[in-house]
């Protein structure tokens, strides 16, 4: 996983509340392996028409946010559908960051696994920052995760909230996998118990 | 004396087996997998690690599966591909497999449930949002991402942050024709499609309790529209009952046993709850979708809302969004609204009792728009066929299929057609979600089949002869 500790970046808003995984990356693309390309996804159906043009009011499309390194979005971000695809789709686009007033429990789990910062700050402040972005367009956002910190292009600073667990993955680039294989006989004790207590755990299929 | 605790909390602490940094390790029972959790299998094989559980872990393809033409090769290759793999890992792996042409395939929420693999008090994941649709049985059950996976079929466990807890109860007695897909459509529309994000729901009360064990799993099923980390039904007869003789259920001298274990998983006498939200059964009508959002969900008998009504901006906006995507106009009767299509299938509303209450509805009738009825599993296929509910669908003039998701997420190439709109018995109105551009109004399976019945969105009350539900 790609570690994350501060970004200065161009952020792009996409203002809607309740953007759906299916919208970020519509189900026909989940098949495709994990490779360069998956940024071309990204929000396929709204970024292109029909025959395959670019919206041009989409944002992603707009002079200036086609570089977006940070999405400054709405309320309940990544809502829907567990594909992690979603993920690897902003990742691969170049998103590192997205800034929003809430997100989905499943889509904010996914995110730091991948190295995706999800900063939820107040709605209100959310909306200073998407008016400070789109007053100066073209102008970075600063995302500072051990301050956690997101900084305006017009000086201001928020603080957002983090769960200190998932701060500390994202700055160490932890691998989980590794971690929890160190704990195998813990893990095979609670089996041996759990087992013991509840004999009918075990799966055995009649027939 | 010990502090009361939720239902929820008691299987959470009997699955811990770690604590730091505000997160359990949670120990797994049951890790059901499918076509999608080939990132995560490819993940576990980069790291040279194997399958550590592959006993506790269930492979069951779905997703992509064709509703017709079993056992002939699928001619796309992009979606063989997507089947074999699954195959391939399962084998590699030692994982049992239900593949397509296994007598007990179907959709992973039902197969699980079906043959006594969703079992109460258990932890039960999934590379899946509906995943919560198993704790109507009282199991911890939740979706979780392709990393996710990957961890679980490397330790059999999972990282958590300890989600808080709501309880949502629901009194009183369903109406006739009113059925579980209404009550959950009616408080996701209440409490909004993020209303219970961070939360488990446990759903109480006489309403839930009065419900079969299909309908406890559409409630379940749906709570991910709510937001919900999960779903959770205390186990009772009406569970037992039902599990009782499954293939994977507890056997012999094991089930009375098992059912006296289970019999203390309930929420105890002055539990607290994070939140409380009260429903009052008898207030809900047949409800079905306006919008682009579970959220927008209204009884039949309302009229499409109008944006300018709505004091707050950013939602006025969304709903005009919605709106010019579902192509309608503010003030119009929701009964009323042609339909091109109908879909009856999905985790969500495709078992037995689904397809008994659309056929209830279509019997001796002529659908007027085409539409496909994907039975939840091959084996729900097997018991309609054997009381005739085969012939009533495909009499009406509806295509009976095998089973599969289908057109709930249209990855298997069962869609409809750019634009046209649907009368659905899925989860998701999502724009694009049943095809490009396609117009998707979620309802019950006995609502789809009334606006089978006359090309038309209907209260299936003012249809359906006296005495059907
Ligand atoms: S039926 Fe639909 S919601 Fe259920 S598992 Fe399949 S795609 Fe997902």
């Amino acid at each position: 996983m790609q570690p994350f500790t501060r970004l200065n970046g161009v952020a792009a808003v996409f203002d809607q509340a309740n953007v759906d995984t299916d919208q970020i990356i519509p189900a026909r693309f989940l098949r495709k392996p994990r490779g360069p390309g998956y940024g071309g996804f990204l929000f396929h159906d709204l970024r292109f028409d029909e025959g395959g043009a670019e919206r041009p009011d989409f944002p992603l499309n707009r002079p200036g946010w086609r570089e977006a390194a940070i999405l400054v979005a709405g309320e309940n971000f990544g809502c829907g559908s567990s594909r992690e695809a979603a993920v690897y789709a902003l990742m691969d686009f170049g998103i590192r960051c997205v800034i929003a007033p809430s997100f989905a429990d499943i889509f904010a789990a996914n995110a730091v696994q991948n190295g995706l910062l999800c900063a939820a700050l107040p709605a209100a402040e959310v909306a200073a920052i998407r008016d400070a972005v789109i007053a100066e367009p073209g102008a970075g956002l600063g995302v500072d995760l051990p301050a956690q910190t997101v900084t305006a292009p017009n000086g201001m600073v928020c603080t957002f909230a983090i769960d200190p667990y998932r701060k500390r993955c994202l700055i160490e680039g932890l691998d989980q996998i590794a971690l929890t294989l160190a704990r195998l006989d813990a893990i095979a004790e609670h089996e041996r118990c759990a087992q013991a207590a509840e004999p009918w755990l075990r799966v055995t299929l009649v027939g | 004396m010990t502090r009361p605790r939720t239902l929820f909390r008691k299987i959470w602490d009997a699955h811990a087996v770690a604590e730091g940094e505000g997160r359990t390790l949670l120990a797994v029972d049951r890790h059901f997998v499918h076509e999608g959790s080939f990132h995560a299998f490819d993940a576990v094989q980069r790291r040279g690690l194997t399958v550590r559980r592959p006993d506790l872990t269930i492979a069951i393809a779905d997703h992509y599966v064709p509703t017709r033409d079993r056992g002939r090769p699928i001619a796309d290759a992009e979606i063989r591909t997507m089947v074999d793999l699954l195959a391939a890992n399962a084998a590699r792996e030692g994982i049992r497999l239900f593949g397509p042409d296994d007598p007990r395939q179907g959709i992973v929420h039902v197969v699980g449930p079906e043959l006594g693999l969703t079992l109460p008090g258990t932890v039960i994941v999934c590379g899946d949002s509906h995943t919560a649709t198993h704790g109507a049985f009282g199991a911890y059950a939740f979706g979780i991402g392709a990393s996710e996976v990957a961890h679980v079929l490397a330790t059999q466990t999972l990282w958590q942050a300890r989600p808080k807890t709501m309880r949502v109860t629901v009194d009183g007695a369903l109406g006739p024709g009113v059925a579980a897909k209404d009550l959950i459509l009616a408080l996701i529309g209440c409490i909004g499609t993020g209303g219970a994000t961070g939360h488990v729901v446990e759903y109480a009360g006489s309403a839930v309790r009065g419900l079969s064990m299909d309908g406890r799993m559409t409630v379940c099923n749906m709570s991910i529209e709510a937001g919900a980390r999960a779903g959770l039904i205390a186990p009772d007869d009406t569970t037992f009952a039902w599990l009782a003789g499954r293939p994977a259920a507890p056997q012999g001298d094991l089930w009375p046993q098992a059912v006296a274990a289970w019999q203390a998983l309930a929420s105890d006498p002055g539990a607290v709850f994070d939140r409380e939200v009260r429903l009052a059964a008898a207030g809900i009508a047949p409800t079905v979708t306006w919008g682009t959002s579970p959220e927008d969900a209204l009884p039949i008998d309302a009229v499409v809302p109008d944006p300018h009504a709505v004091a707050d901006p950013a939602r006025r906006t969304a709903m005009e969004r919605a709106l010019a995507y579902m192509d309608l106009r503010p003030g119009t009767p929701l009964a009323g609204i042609a339909v091109d299509r109908v879909f009856i299938g999905s985790c969500t509303n495709a078992r037995l009792g689904d397809l008994r209450a659309a056929a209830a509805v279509l019997e001796g009738r002529r659908a007027r728009v085409p539409g496909l009825v994907v039975p939840g599993s091959t084996t729900v296929k097997r018991q309609a066929e054997a009381e005739g509910l085969d012939r009533i669908f495909t009499e009406a003039g509806l295509d009976w299929r095998d089973s599969g998701c289908s057109m709930c997420v249209a990855m298997n190439g069962d869609v409809a057609a750019a634009g046209e709109r649907c009368a659905s018995s899925t989860n998701r109105n999502f724009p694009g979600r049943q095809g490009r551009s396609v117009r998707t109004h979620l309802m019950s399976p006995a609502m789809v089949a009334a606006a089978a019945v006359t090309g038309r969105l209907t209260d299936v009350r003012a249809l359906a002869p006296a005495g059907v539900a």
